[in-house]
């Protein structure tokens, strides 16, 4: 009795099962997220730049909303103090979303992107699409 | 195999009216598939292990399930976290994955969530480490090959929890790496620290290393004759598949070729 056909089988699934990634993708196209800081107030800016340099905000902006929560809402600390001394109103909807009036074109591109759910929104008012308030 | 080797953890099947182990000494198919489905879903085999101990001179032996519980908590973590990953490796997360993804971080601590499996695996590995560092018996049967992908897994795990939790990385530009690689046009972005460059080189390491080492267990565990054979040896007859026609010569035909020469020497002979 050979038993070779089970393990053939057995080695079929593994390969269909490894090679997912790869098969789940074909017919599908690569989109790129480009994450759009065309909005009114940033195009009134001169020098286009965010509370901190761009990189640092790419990896440490949850970071800083999670330590900005805290600042508001259990110390009560309302001014944020830049690397480079500037001073900041801690607050999401008046100083984040005055700039990135854009959600859906700004945020969700990335946050779609790598599939992150941000709970802030949960109790935070979401901004209409169009960015108008 | 002219017969079957199976381990038996039960009562045989014999006559209709004596109850059997259905699974621990199945002699279907079916039982069996239930038996490797134990064996690889709940490790049933190590949920036996014991622990035999001197106590005041006397020799107790008792069941010990910590080594159970910390090998199927990792398993289960490590499949969990492999899963989870997909995220980085398809285009759009397919919504199965982000259910386990928010089941993993229901608990909605800190931000980015605490994965529960992180917490968890590290805890395990941790101990089936220690278990071998020190346990006198473990330490003394343990080898490099042992220790080796223990440590290996914790470093992909340290640096995975580093990423997340503390170092943070720009997981867009990583994503664009991975699919980069999955849709066979592979770029490198700029901004990616070493941390991310680490974490990946030691699941390198750790995929190269896995075919030629005991982590193989994986494949062997569906592959052990003990486990995966019906106990039917009474049932029906097991021939070797790879017999071949053995060439045999009868002792009548070896005494005709040498009755004379035999006879001479003083042998025996049946027939005269
Ligand atoms: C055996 C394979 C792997 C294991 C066991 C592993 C383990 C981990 C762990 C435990 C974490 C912590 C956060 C979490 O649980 O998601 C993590 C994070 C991470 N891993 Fe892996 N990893 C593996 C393979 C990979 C590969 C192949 C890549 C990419 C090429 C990768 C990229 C990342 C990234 C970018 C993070 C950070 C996630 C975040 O910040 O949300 N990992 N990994």
């Amino acid at each position: 009795m050979y038993d070779g056909w089970k393990i053939i089988l057995g080695l079929i699934v593994f390969v269909i099962i490894v090679t997912l990634p790869f098969t789940m993708s074909i017919g599908k196209p690569y989109v790129q997220p480009k994450p759009s800081i065309d909005t009114p107030e940033i195009q009134k800016m001169e020098k286009k730049q965010c509370i901190e340099p761009k990189q640092y905000m790419r990896e440490m902006h949850i970071k800083i909303l999670y330590s900005w929560k805290d600042y508001a809402t259990r110390e009560g600390k309302r001014v944020y103090v830049a690397s480079d001394g500037k001073q900041y109103d801690v607050s999401l909807q008046n100083t984040c979303m005055k700039c990135h009036s854009n959600k859906e074109k700004f945020c969700d591109e990335c946050h779609n992107y790598v599939n992150v759910k941000p709970y802030c929104w949960d109790c935070h008012i979401e901004p209409k699409v169009g960015g108008v308030k | 195999m002219p017969f079957r080797i199976p381990t038996t953890a039960g009562q045989q099947f014999s006559l209709p009216w004596i109850k059997y182990s259905k699974i621990d000494n199945p002699s279907t198919g079916w039982g069996v598939a239930l038996r490797m489905f134990f064996e690889i879903a709940f490790f049933r085999s190590l949920f036996r292990n014991t622990k035999a101990d001197i106590l005041n001179g006397r020799l107790y032996v008792g069941s010990n399930k910590w080594l159970w519980i910390g090998a199927l908590a990792f398993h289960y973590c490590f499949l969990i976290i492999l899963v989870r990953h997909l995220r980085f490796f398809v285009g759009e997360t397919p919504w199965c994955i982000s259910l386990i993804d928010s089941i993993d971080s229901f608990w909605q601590i800190g931000l980015p969530m605490l994965y529960m499996t992180d917490i968890i695996i590290a805890a395990a590995l941790l101990y089936l480490l220690g278990r071998r560092i020190f346990n006198p018996q473990v330490k003394y049967i343990s080898l490099p090959s042992d220790y080796f992908p223990l440590f290996l897994i914790l470093g992909i795990v340290a640096t995975g929890i580093l990423m997340r939790y503390f170092a943070k990385v720009d997981i867009t530009s990583i994503k664009e790496l991975t699919l980069g690689l999955v849709y066979l046009n592979p770029i490198v972005p700029k901004g990616l620290g070493s941390l991310f460059y680490i974490h990946l080189f030691l699941v390198s390491v750790l995929f190269a290393y896995f075919p030629f080492s005991k982590l193989m267990h994986m494949g062997g565990v569906f592959l052990s004759p003990t486990r995966n054979l019906a106990n039917n040896n009474r049932m029906k007859r097991h021939v070797n598949p790879w017999d071949y026609p053995v060439k045999h010569r009868h002792y009548e035909e070896y005494e005709n070729e040498f009755r004379e020469k035999m006879k001479k020497a003083g042998i025996p002979v049946e027939k005269e």
